[in-house]
C-alpha cells in the first residue's frame, strides 16, 4: 500500500514502525539520553523512539522540544523518520535541525504498529510492505 | 502532493542553498519549511526579534549543544534581536542559589547567543527596554506574553514563534507570510463584554491576569482559536496591559485581542456578533481559584512576571520602606531597568528590606523545582508555571497584599 503526504524534511528511511495514538511533547516527554518515551500518561511510554519510523498525530508542549530531536540524533537516538497526522513547528524545526525526514498528511491509522515501511520524505509517500 | 507555492527571491535561495553557510542554511530550511507548513506564498522582512529558549533549565544540554554549534559557524543575526530571561542572575547567581554547574552551562548559553548577534537583554518585556516595535511592524517574536502584548498594545505584526524559529528569523532578517502577518487573520471572532467593577488603582496587575485567565480559558472553552474584542475594561496601565497579555496568553494560547480605545488596528474590523458576558461573580470566583489554601507554609514570593517595570520598583519601594522581609522573595525584572532604580534609590531601599534583585531571569525559568513549597505573587501566569513546572503551590493576590504577608510573616516570628 502506498500512502501520499506532503514533504515536511527529505530523506530516505527503511525500518520498524512504532505507531503513538497519542500525541508527543518532546520536550519533557522523552529522555535525550535514552530515546525512552517518559510521558506522563502516554500510551506508548516506556518504549524507546531510537531508530525507529516513529508515527504519531502531531507534536505539543515547548518550542524548546526541536533541541530535543537535535540532541537525540547527536546521540545515536534519532527515529529514522518521522510521520505525522499534521505535523506543527516543534515536530517540523526539529526534523530540520536534526535532519529526519518527515511527512505529514498521512493517515496514521491506516499504518499498523510494528510493520515495516519505505519512507521517501522528499516527496512524501510512504510504503507499505 | 499537495505542492507549495512558496517562492524566493535570489538571495532567499541563495541562503536555502548554503551558498551563504551552515547556519544560515539551516535558519533558512527552519522559515522555509514553516512556510510550506501554513502554505505562505513568500518570505516578508522582519525588523525586530524576540528569542525564547534561554534558561539551561529548558533548554538542556540539547539546546545548548545546538547553539554552540550555530555559533561556531560564524553567522550573525541581520536584524535586532533581544534575549527572553535566563535560568539566572549572569551576575549574582551565587546569592540566589544558584547551582555553579548551572551557572557555567547558563554561561555557556548566553555566550553562544552573543555570538549570534542576540544582545543579552534576557527579559521577556523585551518593549520596555528598547526592542518596541511600532503599529504595522512585522516582527518576529517568541515569549508568549511579549507577542500578546506586540500584536495587541503595540499593533505590531507577530506569530507566537518558538525559540528556534524565532532566532532562525532574526538570521535570515525573514518570516513566512502567514498567520497574524495577514491582516485577513487579525479580525476580531468573539465579543467579549466585561460587567465586572475594578477598583481604582494602577497596579491591579493580579486583577488584570485573573481577568487574562477567565477569558483565555472561556473563550478557547471549545478548542477553538478565537480572537476577542473586549469591550469593558476600564482605563488600564501598561503594567496591567502586561500582566494581561501574559495570563491570557499562558490560559488560553491566544497571540491577539482587540480593545476599541487600546489595540491600533481594533476599529476596522466588525464588531463580532457572537458575544460572551464575563460577571463580576465570576471575576471573584476565579481571583477565589487562584488563591487556594495552601498546605505547606509559605516560604517564597516573586513579583515581576513579566518583569518588572521601573515604575513597579518605585510603587515596591514606597511599600517596603522601613520593612523587613525574612523569607526568600525575590524581584525579576530586566538589567537595564535595575540600574534605573539603582540610580534612582529605589534598589538600595528594596534591600535593605532584605528582598532580593533576581535580574535577568524569573520565577518561570530559574531552576526552582522543588527548592520552595509554597509562594505568593501578583502573576497570574506565574501561579501555572509554579504548579506545572516546579511543583510548587501559589497565591494570587495584590502587590501590596503580597509585601504585607512577607513583613508581617516576620512580626508573627518575633
Amino acid at each position: 500500500m502506498i500512502l501520499q503526504g506532503r514533504s515536511i524534511y527529505p530523506g530516505k528511511a527503511h525500518g520498524t514502525t512504532l505507531v503513538c495514538r497519542q500525541m508527543i511533547s518532546f520536550f519533557g516527554g522523552i529522555d535525550a539520553d535514552t530515546g525512552i518515551i517518559v510521558q506522563k500518561d502516554h500510551d506508548r511510554k516506556g518504549e524507546s523512539i531510537a531508530q525507529k519510523i516513529l508515527i504519531f498525530p502531531s507534536g505539543s508542549g515547548s518550542t524548546v522540544g526541536s533541541y530535543t530531536l537535535y540532541r537525540l540524533k547527536q546521540n545515536g537516538l534519532a527515529p529514522l523518520a518521522i510521520i505525522n497526522r499534521e505535523c506543527e513547528p516543534i515536530t517540523a524545526v526539529g526534523c530540520i535541525i536534526a535532519e529526519i525526514p518527515c511527512v505529514d498528511q498521512i493517515p496514521i491509522e491506516q499504518i499498523a504498529d510494528g510493520v515495516e515501511i519505505d519512507v521517501d520524505g522528499e516527496n512524501g509517500i510512504i510504503e507499505i510492505q | 502532493m499537495k505542492q507549495s507555492s512558496l517562492s524566493l527571491s535570489d538571495v532567499e535561495q541563495a541562503m536555502l542553498n548554503g551558498e551563504m553557510g551552515r547556519a544560515l542554511q539551516k535558519a533558512m530550511e527552519i522559515i522555509v519549511g514553516l512556510g510550506r507548513i501554513y502554505q505562505a506564498n513568500r518570505l516578508i522582512p522582519i525588523t525586530s526579534v524576540q528569542v525564547a529558549g534561554v534558561s539551561y533549565d529548558n533548554l538542556g544540554d540539547a539546546g545548548l549543544d545546538f547553539l554552540e554549534a550555530l555559533a561556531q559557524d560564524g553567522a550573525k543575526c541581520q536584524v535586532p534581536a533581544t534575549l527572553n530571561p535566563a535560568g539566572m542572575d549572569l551576575q549574582d547567581w551565587k546569592k540566589l542559589g544558584i547551582p555553579p554547574e548551572f551557572a557555567a552551562k547558563q554561561l555557556r548559553v548566553i555566550d553562544a547567543y552573543t555570538k549570534l548577534g542576540v544582545t543579552s537583554t534576557c527579559t521577556c518585556t523585551p518593549y520596555l527596554v528598547g526592542n518596541t516595535p511600532k503599529f504595522h511592524e512585522h516582527i518576529a517574536w517568541s515569549e508568549s506574553s511579549a507577542v500578546c502584548y506586540a500584536n495587541s498594545i503595540l499593533g505590531a505584526y507577530t506569530n507566537r514563534e518558538g525559540g528556534p524559529s524565532a532566532l532562525a528569523a532574526a538570521l535570515t532578517g525573514r518570516t513566512a507570510e502567514y498567520g497574524f502577518h495577514l491582516d485577513e487573520n487579525r479580525a476580531p471572532t468573539v465579543t467579549v463584554q466585561l460587567d465586572v467593577s475594578l477598583p481604582d488603582g494602577e497596579f491591579r496587575t493580579h486583577l488584570f491576569g485573573v481577568l487574562g485567565k477567565l477569558i483565555g480559558e472561556k473563550i478557547t472553552q471549545a478548542g477553538k482559536k478565537e480572537i476577542p474584542l473586549i469591550e469593558g475594561l476600564p482605563h488600564a496601565s501598561l503594567e496591567e496591559w502586561k500582566s494581561f497579555s501574559a495570563s491570557i496568553a499562558t490560559y488560553g494560547g491566544l497571540a491577539l485581542f482587540h480593545i476599541a480605545e487600546i489595540t491600533p488596528e481594533a476599529k476596522q474590523f466588525p464588531r463580532p456578533k457572537q458575544t460572551i458576558t464575563i460577571t463580576e461573580r465570576e471575576l471573584q470566583g476565579a481571583l477565589q481559584g487562584l488563591q487556594p489554601a495552601l498546605e505547606s507554609e509559605i516560604d517564597f514570593m516573586s513579583l515581576g512576571c513579566p518583569h518588572l517595570s521601573l515604575d513597579e520598583i518605585r510603587h515596591i519601594a514606597e511599600l517596603v520602606q522601613g520593612k523587613q522581609v525574612t523569607l526568600e522573595f525575590w524581584l525579576t525584572t530586566a538589567r537595564e531597568t535595575k540600574n534605573l532604580a539603582d540610580q534612582l534609590g529605589y534598589s538600595k531601599v528594596i534591600e535593605e528590606s532584605g528582598i532580593k534583585f533576581a535580574v535577568d531571569t524569573c520565577c518561570v525559568v530559574a531552576p526552582l523545582k522543588n527548592r520552595f513549597h509554597a509562594m505568593l505573587t501578583d502573576s497570574a501566569k506565574a501561579c501555572f508555571y509554579a504548579k506545572s513546572k516546579n511543583n510548587l503551590d501559589a497565591g494570587l493576590y495584590s502587590i501590596e497584599q503580597v509585601i504585607q504577608a512577607a513583613t508581617k510573616k516576620r512580626h508573627s516570628a518575633q
